[in-house]
């Protein structure tokens, strides 16, 4: 071949190569577009809702009781700054309201009987969605325990967990899995004193092997369903397992 | 002169999907960072808030969270394809560094580079500083997705954290592999500048001219 062949064979390939490259690169634009502007569900788009979802279940079924988060010793334990205030009114008056499952009547309780549960101290890290993270000393009830008291005797845990603050006005969803951790507290106490207003008095949930937005101040309603139940933050936008 | 295939089409394909892809993660990595902007080198702020809202990456951590998590799939999976067609197709010889000279050899191309040394050692495909540079993206890479892994799952991989000194030291090595990729990226323009049209056509095309010595 002559050098101006050669060149001419060259410029070929390039162009078919630079079309190619042009064609893949709208195909991706307009992938990309999709991605970020289908119909919406809960607040994000719903192959991107599907994705996380998908990383949820996956996450799930690894999840087990012995993957614990580390434990610190009282020395390391740092200033949890009380993020979130919705759903915690001024109101004294207080009662946990328990539904065992879907159709079967709900029960009062209150702090005593929790706090009749077997005791439980724990210094784990809080760690937040917004990326800051925190050493925190907690003491409650496991959330195990109690299940195990209050749903009748020999009745399967339905999947779902759902919380509440007295007026649902933040609520939580929580797969059973999580929700019976044995680092899932119901806590009372925090730093050995009876929780202030801004940390959910006088009960909320602790759960490490979840970001903070799952740890529900103020629990004023706790149902066990069948149903996925809403979650506060899920709704806007963010991941419903919101897993660690 | 002659045509001479110098990119396989399978390398170059990973190499165009990997830029955009890598291009959203940081994208979205700067939404997620920004909730918790902590770093920075003394009075210097990673970053000023005007940098978030010039590039409308201010409050959108759930759009972020998002984006970051469902990319990262391909990202991974383009990476891992990469890695694999390299071994398979032998093409990691030319990449890997594989004896002390190579780093010896990279270090006098920088010097080459800057102008301080006037000739530049013996090469093969790529330069040795090449070598390294395409080498420790990759380890980066691995590095991101481990470090990644650890701050997405602290609780189930409880040792992939460890492994990383803790969850607040694997945030700080992600963000720090992040600044990294963005340097190689300024870098590599600027080289692929200076190098010219026949390097860069052989990135899309897969060909390079080289003059053949009769």
């Amino acid at each position: 071949m002559t050098d101006e062949e050669i060149r001419r064979e060259l410029r070929r390939k390039t162009r078919r190569s630079f079309l190619t490259g042009g064609v893949a690169a709208a195909a991706g634009w307009a992938g990309y577009r999709w991605l970020t502007s289908a119909r919406s569900d809960n607040a994000l788009p719903w192959p991107q809702r599907r994705v996380l979802d998908f990383n949820g279940k996956l996450s799930h079924s690894y999840l087990s009781d012995s993957g614990l988060m580390p434990t610190y010793s009282a020395s390391e334990v740092g200033y949890l700054k009380p993020n979130g205030a919705i759903g915690l009114d001024d109101s004294d008056e207080w009662s946990l309201h328990v539904a065992p499952g879907d159709g079967i009547p709900g029960i009062e309780l209150t702090l005593a009987d929790v706090q009749a549960l077997p005791r439980v101290e724990m210094i784990t890290r809080f760690c937040c969605i917004e990326g800051w993270s925190v050493v925190a000393h907690w003491t409650g009830a496991r959330f195990s325990d109690f299940t195990r008291k209050y749903l009748p005797p020999n009745a399967a845990v339905p999947p779902y967990v759902y919380m509440a603050t007295p007026e649902e006005d933040y609520y939580v969803g929580l797969d059973r899995k999580s929700a019976l951790h044995p680092q899932t507290l119901l806590a009372y106490e925090q730093n050995g004193r009876p929780l202030t207003a801004e940390h959910g008095a006088p009960l909320r949930l602790v759960i490490p092997v979840k970001y903070g937005i799952k740890s529900i101040k103020k629990i004023g309603v706790i149902r066990y369903t069948a149903q996925k139940p809403g979650d506060y933050w899920a709704e806007e936008g963010y991941d419903w397992f919101a897993g660690l | 002169m002659e045509i001479k295939l110098k990119h396989f089409r399978a390398i170059r394909w990973f190499h165009w999907i990997n830029f955009p892809l890598l291009a959203l993660m940081i994208w979205s990595g700067l939404m997620i960072y920004w909730a918790y902007p902590v770093y920075g080198i003394g009075p210097i702020r990673f970053f000023p808030d005007w940098f978030y809202s010039a590039l409308h990456l201010d409050q959108r951590l759930a759009d972020g969270m998002a984006l970051h998590f469902v990319l990262m799939w391909l990202f991974v999976l383009n990476g891992i394809a990469y890695v694999a067609y390299t071994f398979l197709s032998g093409e990691w010889r030319f990449l890997v560094p594989r004896t002390a000279k190579t780093f010896r050899d990279a270090w006098h191309v920088f010097l080459h580079d800057l102008r301080i040394k006037k000739e530049l050692p013996p090469q093969g495909k790529y330069n040795a500083a090449q070598q390294v540079a395409y080498s420790a993206i990759i380890l980066m890479g691995v590095g991101s997705v481990i470090t990644g892994f650890a701050i997405y799952k602290p609780a189930q991989l409880t040792w992939l954290a460890a492994l990383c000194g803790g969850y607040t030291m694997a945030r700080l090595l992600h963000f720090l592999l992040t600044i990294g990729y963005v340097l190689f990226f300024v870098i590599h323009v600027v080289q692929v500048t200076l190098a010219g049209w026949n390097n860069f056509r052989a990135m899309v095309s897969g060909y390079e001219v080289v003059n053949r010595r009769d």
